[in-house]
């Protein structure tokens, strides 16, 4: 026999996310079946022994595991080769589908996204699913969070450079009043879905000043009762520390399948922007280490080079 | 169908920019120099700008006498309409890809925008349909949305009729064309404006950007079909889901929706929406939006109705309906106007209005001779 496999590098490769590609061709790819076995026997995360039977049974999750994993590249590539309106448009779609705990998705693409990229996506909406997106959100969401949400999908904002301070300054205090006086149910308040669906990014900032002097507290620091009404003020106003707060999210070794997901998604709909380099500046600022060596510790494989290379892209 | 007639042989935007110059340049006096070359100012005693009739002086009798402006100054501009006729015969016969190019052009040669000048030489009502008319679509419904938020009464109803009449595609650039002229999106500026029920209705509906395909969800349509009869029932009017299903869904899927109501429960939405209290502006409004979306030239004809048979017509209706939908469907809606009054649209409109406004409107309507 050959020199035995080295079982803690095929461990390695296969756990974490992505997976260690080239590893598992040199090392498992090239092995002998009594090592194989061995490795089976040694692995009792991933095979379990059945000793009446002689012989070690898969986990389900190993199967489930290295499906997942394997298959993170392959989203990142099919993502990244997408239209962005089409990639956005699926987004949306998902997130209605999932419900409650996805709603945040609708905020981030209806927020971060340029005025014609979310129009963009509207009309993708209209192509692949022959209905409205506000029309699919409506039916779909029950809740108070209705009214907020097609909201923001149906706006088209101004984006030239003209504010006019006494609206920014009126809006301001009127938000602060609503936000107080409302609780959690201060996602349904008319004065506020109005002034986050309907006003320029660059009127938001102008308000965001007058608020903090007004109240003496950052808007921005969790404001609301409302999660969708902070992550909605954290898009809109500073959506690089938004997509760094969820980029390490996904990187945490305790994050759940769904979270995971992000680190793509984040990736691949921001790479095109300026602003990838704001977030991985910001991500540096606020967790003390630069994204690409995170990147590069956390993750394997294809997917690792993937992420990395869509990084330098934007260099 | 469009009324528009544009002739096969169109001259070039130079050539047409040309002859709107001369006819500017030609065009000496304003209404007020008018009157002061027709009369003696002295002679005037008493001057009543809407009835048109006023006292001055007979130096021939030592009396006085009392003039119907109006004739004197038709009179007057039989002489000095053939400017106004130029520009009626040029600008009325030119689609709006035609009529954008001129507009260009003339800047170009003239080193003015062609509307600065419309709005220095032309008067009241001749100049807002010239006015409406030369501005592009997207434009033109951006200006009328931006006047509806500033005056407080019928103002909804115009930003629903832009909401609602037009196509998804047609909306979108009304919104593009308001961010560019006044700076601001069109949805912040008419929820700063409104409150209440109204506001829910009426951002909605100006946000909308609808599926414009005929497929048809059936089971869909027999569910909001019986919701919405469920709220109305009740008088529930601005319930949130009567407002999304009118907001969001494609008109033809509201058409399918309102059709299953009507064979479920024996009579049209319309004429149940009759219950309701008459003093009700939002039931009014609620009233419009669906004959918007469902059938649009009946609307149409409602408000022309009233606007010729108003006493003094509301020229403003008026010249709304006219110009925007010439190069649209107002052949349609003559034809439902005249089945429904008997009279032909250009008759009942040449019948209340005169001058260079009526030859306007006339010639939008496809029935003047050039």
């Amino acid at each position: 026999m050959a020199h035995t496999l080295d079982l803690e590098g095929i461990t390695k490769a296969i756990s974490g996310m992505g997976v260690e590609e080239g590893a598992l061709i040199s090392t498992l790819g090239n092995s002998h079946k009594d090592h194989r076995k061995l490795f089976r026997k040694a692995s009792k995360s991933f095979f379990v022994e059945d000793e009446e039977r002689a012989f070690e049974k898969c986990h389900d999750h190993f199967v489930k595991h290295l499906k997942i994993e394997f298959s993170r590249f392959t989203n990142a590539v099919v993502m990244w080769s997408m239209h962005p309106w089409e990639r956005d448009a699926r987004l949306v779609k998902k997130a209605l589908k999932k419900g409650d705990e996805a709603y945040n998705l609708i905020v981030e693409v209806s927020c971060t996204r340029s005025s014609e990229d979310l129009l963009g996506a509207r009309k993708a909406y209209h192509s692949l699913f022959d209905q409205s997106m506000e029309e699919d959100i409506a039916s779909h969401v029950h809740g108070s969070q209705r009214k907020l949400l097609v909201g923001l999908v149906s706006a088209y904002r101004y984006e030239g450079k003209e504010v006019k301070e006494s609206s920014a300054k009126s809006d301001a205090k009127i938000l602060a009043e609503a936000v107080a006086s409302s609780g959690e149910r201060a996602i349904e308040n008319d004065e506020v879905v109005r002034i986050l669906s309907t006003r320029s990014k660059l009127h938001l900032e102008h308000l965001y000043k007058h608020f903090n002097q007004i109240k003496g507290s950052d808007l921005l620091g969790g404001v609301s009762e409302s999660s969708l009404i902070n992550e909605a003020l954290l898009c809109l106003l500073k959506p690089s520390v938004y997509f760094s707060k969820i980029l390490n999210a996904s990187l945490n070794k305790d994050a759940d399948k769904g979270t995971k997901k992000w680190l793509t998604r984040v990736f691949v709909t921001r790479a095109d922007h300026s602003d990838m380099k704001d977030i991985a500046e910001e991500y540096n600022q606020l967790y003390g280490e630069p994204l690409a060596q995170t990147i590069q510790e956390k993750i394997k494989g294809n997917y690792r080079d993937f992420l990395l290379t869509l990084l330098s892209k934007s260099n | 169908m469009a009324t528009l007639k544009v002739s096969s042989h169109v001259p070039s935007p130079s050539e047409d920019a040309e002859q709107l110059k001369s006819a500017f340049d030609d065009r000496a006096c304003s209404f007020t120099d008018l009157i002061v070359s027709v009369l003696d100012l002295e002679d005037l005693i008493f001057f009543d700008y809407l009835g048109f009739h006023s006292q001055i002086r007979d130096s021939h009798c030592h009396g006085s006498k009392s003039v119907n402006f109006l004739d004197l100054t038709f009179d007057f501009c039989e002489g000095w309409g053939t400017n106004e006729d130029l520009i009626i015969s040029i600008l009325a016969h030119r689609s709006a890809e035609q009529r954008k190019l001129i507009r260009q052009t003339y800047h170009e040669a003239c080193g003015e925008d062609l509307l600065k000048t419309l709005d220095k030489e032309l008067t009241s009502d001749f100049e807002r349909a010239i006015l409406l008319w030369t501005l592009e679509p997207g434009e033109r419904d951006a200006l009328l949305a931006n006047e509806a938020t500033k005056r407080w009464t019928s103002s909804n109803q115009v930003l629903m009729e832009v909401a609602c009449t037009r196509t998804s595609t047609q909306l979108l650039h009304a919104r593009q064309a308001y961010h560019a002229r006044y700076k601001k999106s069109i949805e912040e500026d008419v929820a700063h404006h409104t409150t209440g029920d109204f506001r829910k209705l009426l951002v909605s509906l100006v946000s909308s950007y609808r599926y414009e395909g005929d497929e048809v969800n059936m089971t869909l349509a027999k569910q909001e079909a019986k919701l919405i009869h469920e709220k109305i029932k009740d008088k529930h009017y601005s319930d949130e889901d009567v407002i999304r299903i009118l907001s969001t869904r494609s008109k033809a899927q509201i058409n399918a929706t309102f059709n299953r109501y009507q064979d479920e429960h024996g009579e049209e939405i319309l004429k149940s929406l009759e219950e309701g209290d008459e003093d009700d502006k939002f039931l009014g409004l609620l009233r419009s939006t669906i004959q918007c979306l469902t059938r649009p030239e009946l609307y149409f004809v409602d408000v022309l109705r009233s606007a010729i048979n108003k006493t003094g017509t509301d020229e403003g209706a008026l010249t709304r309906i006219v110009t925007t939908r010439a190069e649209i469907d107002l052949k349609v809606i003559g034809e439902e106007y005249q089945r429904r009054n008997s009279i032909p649209l250009e008759k009942a409109i040449t019948k209340d209005t005169r001058g260079d406004y009526e030859k306007m409107l006339v010639a939008l309507l496809g029935e003047d001779d050039a």
